[in-house]
């Protein structure tokens, strides 16, 4: 034995690499990874110092083509019904812009949440092994999909199976008119285009979702089984409020994304701001302007390009309202266990 | 290998009555087969320790008696498990659900629900569907005193069990265990989390608790087993060596390996 110890000992290297080389070493890691961590803070700081001084021009310009005051035109812009900027005479109430955004989100949710979260209960505490290898990654690869290939869905798929189904329902409970007599869903509606959207967020939610039942503790898994409760009890009175940290933050970045979401809606939604929450009617989303606008050549320094960054603002601060919230939510579970 | 020894149950003053009995157990995971022809009574309103070195597979025979093991696939039971002293039933063949309603369990760590106190308490009743608010509300104070808790967190009902310090949260989930009136309970080293003071407190508990229900124990800390246990069985490599009454098991073991680990010398 202690011959064995001791050819072990004279195996260890005896020169370890010199001192001054080693620090210096360290430090270049250690600036590398500094500059990689904060380079991402700096471009979104730039971004947010571009969004906010172009949006100053954009005001600057209104104020001088509309001889109004500042505030005005900020109160024109925040309560304002009638957005067209491009046209004379001006509007911008950015009113219109988030009704469309909003209910095209409020549909996603609708769809996503309640479908994200049986789906992932099913996959955590129903599916057996087998199943769940063969779900989890046709769920990633659902969230790979272009979303624009989701817009031209709702297109051609999902809006005229609601206008079928609309037409149905009308026939059914008022029989005996002619076809066109009925209410006709347009072909760009915010409902198709919204449904749409929540099928884009689904996985991600059920896939977040599900990763939140599953850092539950086996302790609190098994305490509740021990105590004769069967799979839907414990998934529903014991799984969810541990989880449920995890479960609002799940949803909140679905919202995020349904906001920021823009192929989908400038496709299937239309492009006509509209000051709308009737999910039934086409209209544009903030996002959905933003491209629309830009699809054409404009001139830098129109009153055109600088409403782009009045919008984009506007996306920027409810995402940001979101997060924030979503953050302070979570933070404010967190303590379950 | 030794049966129960018949001396043991003489030497009793009351008569002993069997309230459940282990037929030629075996139990494998997957291919490991990690219980090996257990035999054993458990008797009714008596305290049962396990002892044996890790890995025994003490955790391991508990778990069969609320059948736990039927949460994860590839465990297997063979043998018998019969529960009851009149008509007895292999519990290894009915609804695991059914057992469970009938065998509480306490773990190792303290785990309450994220829950209030209150919630924690009547999560066994409300699985079974009693909504009666003036049931749940008696059970639960009932519970509690049993417990030795009521008096520290009567008046906080509402506030989330995990609020409670590590031996109250244990009694918690004794209380929570004790609030649907199972048959057996089993405790897996339950004070192996805690504090001595708490511990002690938890020992007190299970010593009281006796009266009004079987215990079955897993400790690593033979003072424990002694203190609060009437019998003994020590396992090794998930046979099971002697059993007997504690004091025969820790004072005359009539099997060497029990000798040596009782006395300190492995394990
Ligand atoms: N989930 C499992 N899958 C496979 N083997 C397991 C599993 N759990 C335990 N075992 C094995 O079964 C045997 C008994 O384990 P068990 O947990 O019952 O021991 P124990 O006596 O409770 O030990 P300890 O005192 O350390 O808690 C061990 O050899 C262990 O490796
Ligand atoms: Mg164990």
């Amino acid at each position: 034995m202690a011959e064995g110890s001791s050819s072990i000992k004279t195996n260890l290297p005896l020169v370890l690499p010199s001192r001054t080389a080693r620090i210096w070493r360290e430090r270049i890691i250690a600036s590398v990874l500094f500059l990689a961590a904060i380079s991402s803070v700096l471009i979104t700081l730039v971004i947010i110092y571009i969004l906010f001084s172009e949006t100053v021009i954009f005001f600057e310009k209104v104020i001088e083509l509309d001889q109004m005051s500042l505030w005005q035109a900020l109160l024109e812009f925040f309560t304002g019904t009638d957005w067209s900027p491009l046209i004379e005479p001006l509007g911008i109430g950015i009113l219109p812009l988030l009704s469309g955004t909003l209910t095209t989100c409020f549909v996603a949710l609708f769809v996503a949440v309640p479908l994200g979260t049986i789906a992932a209960i099913y996959l955590s505490e129903f599916a057996p092994a087998k199943v769940r290898e063969v779900l989890k990654p046709i769920l990633e690869i659902l969230a790979g999909i272009p979303t624009v290939v989701y817009g031209y869905f709702a297109l051609l798929v999902i809006t005229p199976v609601l206008q079928k189904i609309i037409l149905g329902v009308q026939q059914f409970l008022f029989p005996g008119r002619e076809e066109w007599d009925y209410f006709q869903l347009p072909g760009f509606n915010m409902l198709g285009a919204g449904i749409s959207v929540g099928l884009m967020v689904l996985p991600y939610i059920c896939s977040l979702v599900e990763d939140a039942l599953q850092a539950v503790p086996l302790e609190l898994r098994e305490g509740s089984y021990a105590m004769g409760a069967t799979r839907i009890q414990t998934a529903l009175s014991v799984l969810i409020p541990a989880a449920v940290s995890g479960i609002v933050a799940a949803y909140i970045l679905g919202f995020s994304r349904a906001v920021g979401e823009t192929m989908i809606v400038a496709v299937a939604a239309g492009l006509q701001p509209k000051f709308t929450f009737n999910p039934l009617e086409g209209a544009a989303t903030t996002t959905a302007f933003i491209v629309s606008v830009s699809l054409g050549d404009l001139p830098h320094g129109s009153l055109e390009y600088q409403s782009i960054f009045a919008a984009g603002i506007m996306l920027f601060l409810a995402t940001l309202f979101m997060n924030v919230l979503g953050y302070f939510l979570s933070r404010r579970y967190r303590e379950v266990y | 290998m030794v049966k129960p020894t018949e001396g043991a149950v003489v030497t009793q003053q009351e008569p002993l009555k069997k309230l459940a009995e282990v037929r030629d157990l075996n139990f494998y995971y997957g291919h490991n087969h990690a219980l090996k022809n257990i035999n054993m009574p458990i008797y009714e309103k008596k305290v049962t320790a396990l002892i044996g070195p890790s890995g025994c597979g003490k955790t391991t025979l508990l778990r069969c008696f609320n059948r736990m093991h039927d949460l994860y696939p590839g465990n297997r039971y063979e043998g018998q498990i019969l529960l009851g002293a009149d008509q007895p039933r292999n519990l290894l063949e009915m609804d695991p659900i059914e057992v469970r309603m009938q065998i509480g369990m306490v773990f190792q760590k303290p785990n309450p629900f994220p829950k209030s106190i209150y919630e924690n308490i009547v999560y066994g009743l409300r699985v079974r569907g009693i909504k009666d608010k003036a049931i749940l509300d008696e059970v639960m104070e009932r519970s509690l005193r049993n417990a030795a808790l009521w008096d520290e967190v009567k008046d906080r009902l509402k506030e989330p069990g995990t609020s409670l310090s590590g031996g109250q949260q244990q009694r918690l989930c004794i209380a929570r265990a004790l609030a649907t009136d199972p048959k057996i309970i089993l405790f897996d080293e339950p004070t192996s989390a805690l504090d001595p003071i708490a511990t002690v407190n938890i020992e007190n508990l299970i010593v009281e608790l006796k009266d009004q229900v079987t215990i079955l124990i897993v400790t690593h800390n033979m003072q424990q087993a002694i203190r609060v246990s009437q019998f003994t069985a020590f396992m090794y490599l998930g046979e099971l060596v002697e059993f007997n009454d504690t004091m025969s098991i820790f004072t005359k073991p009539v099997e060497q390996k029990t000798a040596d680990y009782v006395s300190g010398r492995f394990g």
